[in-house]
């Protein structure tokens, strides 16, 4: 049992550490590019800025909800 | 990290974890957490508005995330969860007006202020009472050998308000909706009530409103606790977008922080929705009794020293 609890403790912190490695590349790649735009949409269109700050939040929430679920699953296959 | 939107500074690691936390509280209670989220992103230096706009915001993205869990866990009553938010964006905008209209009256502070506490207070201390109850009596009836509980048998939900539900459930007020996911048939006109003062609450108080719609779903209208967290989530999903569009166009929302809280919140998010397999309803609802506390805490703090966190 603990031997099981430790190989899902683990197997937990890879999945965090490739997460968190994912997610800065995201942070620098999407964020930062999308800054200014975003600044200058809100700014002069706000009914556009609010349509795609929704769209922008739910479309990250689908994919990193399947990032993450992907990453579980690769690595609790392969540690098994 | 530069946020031009809010014109703020602030950690990106800060925002994750932040995140995290609130995912945590939101996939194991149903919550939104803008009692949390709301504070942390103030003491950063975000401003009233943005922080409230935003806390909305990354509330959508968090729900998605846990809502899809508990789908997969067989946690939510879709039908209820749509009925339910009609009622909710109709709440939200009476408790608008209701500010606006206390705001020209001049007393709007003190009145909130008061509100809040009495019901947070309220909450927490009828789901001790009620959790502990049923507890005790489940460990009579039931004597264990072991407490962890996964699975099915975790779901099993006993309410020691059991029979005012079931007096509520009876009330034949036309027309009748049957929820077989939740298992129970009650008028629609109590589900439409029920989302309404929750809405309500959220549209006076800000935030979601979880700690008041998650527990009336059990008490009221007898949702097992477990489904009712999963359902929550779910209609906070559509009142949240609908908050967050109405928000953005007032300007009140920095899309990029609630990007940024929203990373860690999935993580956040997955482990809380997991977590409720693991305990059966009443323990959740006994762990639930310190969140609508700590409201009332940040509360009388912001009424004692006259700072908003």
């Amino acid at each position: 049992m603990k031997k099981e609890s430790a190989k899902n403790l683990r197997t937990f912190a890879i999945e965090l550490a490739v997460y968190a490695v994912l997610v800065t590349c995201y942070f620098f790649l999407v964020l930062h590019l999308l800054g200014n735009w975003l600044f200058h949409l809100e700014t002069q269109h706000r009914v556009t800025y609010a349509i795609v700050a929704l769209l922008l939040i739910v479309g990250q929430a689908v994919a990193l909800d399947a990032l993450a679920t992907l990453l579980f699953r690769l690595l609790r296959g392969r540690w098994r | 990290m530069f946020f031009p939107i809010s014109n703020t500074h602030i950690s990106p690691i800060y925002l994750a974890v932040v995140g995290f936390l609130i995912g945590i509280l939101g996939g194991f209670f149903g919550v939104g957490g803008s009692f949390i989220a709301g504070p942390a992103l103030r003491l950063m230096g975000v401003d009233w508005n943005y922080a409230v706009g935003t806390d909305l915001a990354h509330i959508v993205g968090k729900s998605i995330v846990a809502a899809r869990q508990h789908r997969s866990l067989g946690n939510v009553d879709l039908k209820l969860g749509f009925i339910m938010a009609f009622g909710t964006i109709g709440g939200a905008e009476c408790g608008a007006q209701l500010i606006q209209a206390l705001k020209r009256a001049g007393n709007v502070n003190m009145v909130v202020s008061w509100v809040s506490i009495i019901v947070y207070f309220s909450i927490a201390m009828f789901m001790l009472w009620e959790s502990q109850k049923t507890l005790r009596s489940d460990k009579r009836r039931l004597p264990r050998t072991h407490t962890g509980l996964k699975g099915a048998e975790s779901k099993e939900d006993r309410s020691a308000f059991g029979p005012v539900t079931q007096r509520i459930q009876r009330l034949k007020l036309w027309p009748t909706i049957s929820l077989p996911t939740s298992g129970i048939k009650i008028s629609l006109w109590t589900i439409l009530v029920v989302a309404f003062v929750g809405g309500l609450f959220s549209g006076f108080l800000g935030g979601g409103a979880g700690y008041i719609r998650m527990p009336s779903m059990v008490y009221v209208l007898g949702v097992p606790t477990h489904l009712a967290v999963g359902t929550d989530l779910f209609e906070i999903v559509i009142s949240a977008s609908y908050g967050t569009f109405t928000h953005a166009i007032k300007g009140n929302v920095d899309i990029l922080i609630a990007l940024v809280m929203h990373t860690g919140a999935v993580i956040g998010a997955q482990i809380g929705a997991v977590a409720t397999q693991y305990f059966a309803g009443p323990k959740i609802r006994l762990a639930f009794v310190p969140l609508p506390l700590i409201g009332a805490a940040i509360v009388i703090y912001t009424l004692m020293t006259g700072h908003k966190l």
